[in-house]
């Protein structure tokens, strides 16, 4: 096949949020970039974010990025790095203001300014009361950030690649990174994309679980290339299931809609959160929330003929409030869930939703690893930002509206670091090796030669049946061991897909073929990294890990205070300790404590 | 809802083998979760997986898989399955080139949409905090902001089938009315200019498919209607 060479100062994989902000601050620099992405930006998945972004404005109760801070370092269960989350929380209204500027169309305040809502885990004074802190579009804020940020890259010219795959990274002989193989939907060709700095912005990969809030393209791309490439993957353990996704849909419902005053009731009508959060009830953390509604239906107290969901009832709210806050969630209800909310609840269960962990990046961007003593050693050429990075701001849990902050305010980080690294001259365009496209046109090779191999929708199918059986809300340990096997056997079927479709056009099984690729490396990664760990920590909670004085909530920060990486050659594991240090004097460390709400 | 056969007449056209495009009589039987056309979608191409369309969010909000269905643009993740017609009849957004199958090339579209400065100018220097924005003021975009490109609208649109090139058609133009309606945006006279032509606003002619066919609700018509009050405001 014949692979054509394309030569850029920057390649950026991805264009939603992280993508699309990071590509601002390279267009605007005037350096010659090309965004690459599956699908038309506007249809990236940052379009479904509902409820909001952080910024501790304060427009309509007092806040400030200490407490935000210290409800995000608390909401991650102490594995966010500290340093991280106090460059985020300090740098959140800076990047909202800003999309402001560029003609985001929030919501307003009776006094003109941008409108806060409350959100989960978000408090006042270290944990006192719900605080105002979500800053929102109706329930549309993705949708609207996403299409201002597009819409200011065409006012910067920046250079777009759509439907285009990225399929492999390549790196040379020192390990750096020198840019992507690419392949162009509408023709199949494949070309490689060299440059002199790589950007990731491929989002998550909630697609590996059946039930999902995730688009479709949510494939992890960015996280199966790292892998595949030799890059670990971090604490892929912990993966947010979201308290409200609409019972057997999947879809997402905001949290938006507790902060709205919003009520979680069992089967006898009761609102049981105040059981679990004394203090935030509906809106405590989502990894505690979830696993409240989790045991409300294991013990018998869901709701329908078969138990199965609990219901999120806004029929208290005023219909004006409800058309006016919650527009998007009234249709989605009506359209999935058969239910007008202004009239009756909704039924809702925790729904696999973000992924915590990811692509190992410090807060400038830079992708780090393990090297020579050094746990956090960047990797020349190569960045990454938004839901594919582990930077980690959202350790093991992440709070609602962090994500559309964490897009933000790391895209364009990352954005200004290539920056900076390019006009400082400390990135040049190292030479190409002569095998840069090989692994790419192996694996299409592979593809259009397999026989007697199983569909891609079959063992894709498996795979996310598997995922949800044995990595779900509540974990056990013989599960989990059962699910490393399984998806060991499952991954070695992937070897093996076969696609009928052998078009060169457009050829949607080919690429399903090739996200399942990247999926798999995810699956692994989540499973083994899950096993091993033998504590209870946000998201990732065992049976086994009992609540005690040394192990607040099953905790065990003696042995376990520590980020996982992930290795796909030979599912290696290593660690490397968490940040507990701020990055400046403004604060002091927030000390470690067992987690309430 | 039980398992059922759903039937289908598809138009399946691969210029990589087809020499001209056919319709495809095809039936699969669904699930009983399976609801919308999209899922029935998806279900089909387990069988058949050259069946090629796009998706994505499955929520109506990304604005992928609009197509022409039983003869009228709509979203397949919005559509209840069970509420149409069979044979369901698929084809692709009309008056777009077609790449493959349910695919159509939506550069022309997206030419037309760029072409309005789809992005908010104000030459005021930056405020330290965010522009203030009454309610009122904020509530004039509702109706208009919530457009999620999916072209339903201006592949309905007779207009924009003769005139693809020169007519903005309705996505493009309700887009211009809200930055035009943004009391933040200072290009209002520019905006107006460039619309000022007998092709770009003037080829609307109010049949009103755009507004039929919209998944989200929106009213291209009555935002058209509104840049043509503003120019006669602009021309007193």
């Amino acid at each position: 096949m014949n692979v054509a060479k394309r030569t850029f100062d920057a390649v950026i994989v991805g264009a939603g949020g992280a993508g699309l902000r990071a590509a601002l601050q390279l267009s605007e620099s005037g350096l010659k970039t090309a965004v690459l992405t599956k699908v038309f930006p506007t249809r990236s998945h940052t379009v479904a974010a509902q409820g909001g972004v952080a910024a501790s404005l304060g427009n309509s109760t007092e806040d400030n990025w200490h407490w935000h801070m210290y409800d995000t370092v608390k909401g991650s269960d102490w594995l966010g790095d500290q340093d991280a989350i106090e460059f985020m929380c300090k740098k959140a209204n800076e990047v909202v203001i800003e999309l402001e500027h560029y003609g985001m169309p929030f919501d307003r305040t009776d006094n003109g300014k941008i409108y806060q809502r409350p959100f989960g885990g978000h408090s006042m004074n270290y944990g006192q009361a719900p605080v105002m802190r979500s800053c929102a579009a109706a329930d549309r804020t993705g949708h609207a950030m996403l299409h201002a940020l597009y819409q200011r890259n065409v006012r910067a010219n920046t250079q777009f690649f759509v439907e285009w795959m990225a399929l492999d990274l390549i790196r040379d002989g020192d390990g750096d990174v020198i840019g992507v193989t690419a392949m162009e939907m509408e023709t199949g060709e494949v070309s490689i994309f060299h440059s002199k700095a790589t950007i990731f912005a491929t989002g998550g990969a909630g697609r590996i679980y059946h039930s999902s809030t995730n688009a479709f393209i949510n494939t992890g791309d960015g996280l199966g290339m790292a892998a595949r490439a030799g890059i670990p993957l971090e604490d892929m353990e912990f993966w947010q299931f979201h308290p409200t996704g609409v019972a057997g849909a999947g879809v997402l419902i905001t949290e938006g809609v507790r902060g709205e005053g919003g009520i979680l009731r069992n089967a006898s009508g009761e609102r049981f959160m105040e059981r679990y959060a004394p203090n935030l009830k509906d809106l405590a953390s989502r990894d505690i929330v979830s696993r409240a509604m989790t045991t409300e239906i294991n013990e018998g107290r869901g709701c329908g003929p078969d138990k199965d969901h609990v219901l999120l009832d806004i029929t208290h709210l005023s219909p004006e409030n409800i058309m006016k806050r919650l527009p998007g969630i009234r249709e989605i209800s009506i359209q999935f869930a058969g239910v007008d909310p202004i009239k009756a609840p909704i039924p809702v269960v925790p729904t696999c939703h973000y992924q915590m962990g990811g692509i190992p990046t410090n807060y400038k961007g830079q992708v780090v690893v393990p090297h020579e003593g050094n746990p956090n050693s960047p990797v020349v050429g190569f960045y990454a930002a938004g839901e594919c990075a582990c930077t980690s701001v959202h350790g093991a849990n992440r709070l609602g509206t962090n994500s559309l902050l964490d897009l933000l305010v790391f895209g364009k980080s990352a954005g200004e670091t290539v920056v900076e690294d390019l006009q400082s001259g400390q990135l040049a365009l190292k030479p190409l090796p002569a095998n840069a496209a090989d692994v790419s046109l192996a694996r299409l090779a592979r593809l259009e030669s397999q026989t007697g191999g199983e569909s891609v929708f079959e063992v894709g199918a498996d795979m996310r049946r598997s995922m949800q059986r044995h990595a779900g809300v509540f974990r056990f340990d013989h599960l989990l061991k059962e699910g490393v096997q399984q998806i060991a056997e499952i991954a070695e079927r992937v070897k093996r897909t076969e696609i009928a479709d052998k078009s060169k056009v457009w050829n949607v099984a080919r690429m399903e073929a090739l996200e399942l690729d990247n999926l798999i490396e995810v699956a692994r990664a989540t499973i083994v990294s899950a096993e091993a760990r033998k504590e209870s920590r946000g998201a990732h909670v065992r049976d086994d890990a009992l609540d005690t004085a040394e192990n607040p909530n099953g905790r065990d920060d003696a042995n376990w205070l520590k980020h996982t990486l992930w290795y796909s050659e030979g599912d290696r594991l290593d660690y490397k300790p968490v940040n507990l240090k701020p990055l400046s004097d403004d604060v002091e460390p927030i000390a470690l404590a067992k987690r309430t709400y | 809802m039980i398992k059922r056969t759903v039937n289908f007449k598809i138009y399946r056209y691969d210029p990589d083998k087809d020499e001209k495009p056919y319709m495809q009589d095809i039936s699969v039987q669904l699930e009983p979760s399976d609801k919308k056309l999209l899922d029935a979608l998806v279900r089909l191409r387990a069988k058949d997986d050259s069946m090629s369309f796009r998706r994505s969010c499955r929520e109506g909000v990304c604005g992928s898989d609009a197509m022409n269905i039983n003869g009228k643009n709509g979203l397949a993740c919005l559509t209840d399955v069970d509420a149409l017609s069979q044979p369901i009849t698929l084809r692709p957004l009309p008056g777009l080139p077609v790449i493959r199958d349910l695919i159509v090339d939506m550069t022309q579209f997206f030419k037309q949409y760029h072409s309005i400065k789809p992005y908010l100018v104000n030459n005021d220097p930056a405020p330290e905090r965010e522009r203030l924005q009454t309610p009122e003021d904020r509530e004039e975009l509702n109706g208009l902001y919530e457009c999620i490109l999916c072209a339903c609208c201006s592949t309905s649109c007779p207009s924009f089938w003769w005139n693809p090139d020169k007519f903005v058609g309705p996505a493009g133009l309700l887009n211009a009315y809200r930055f035009l309606a943004d009391t933040r945006d200072q290009d209002t006279n520019a905006r107006l200019d460039d619309l000022e032509d007998p092709y770009r606003l003037f080829r609307c002619h109010s049949i009103m498919n755009c507004v039929d066919v919209c998944p989200k609700g929106l009213n291209p018509t009555r935002a058209i209607g509104k840049i043509k009050d503003m120019m006669v405001r602009r021309a007193v």
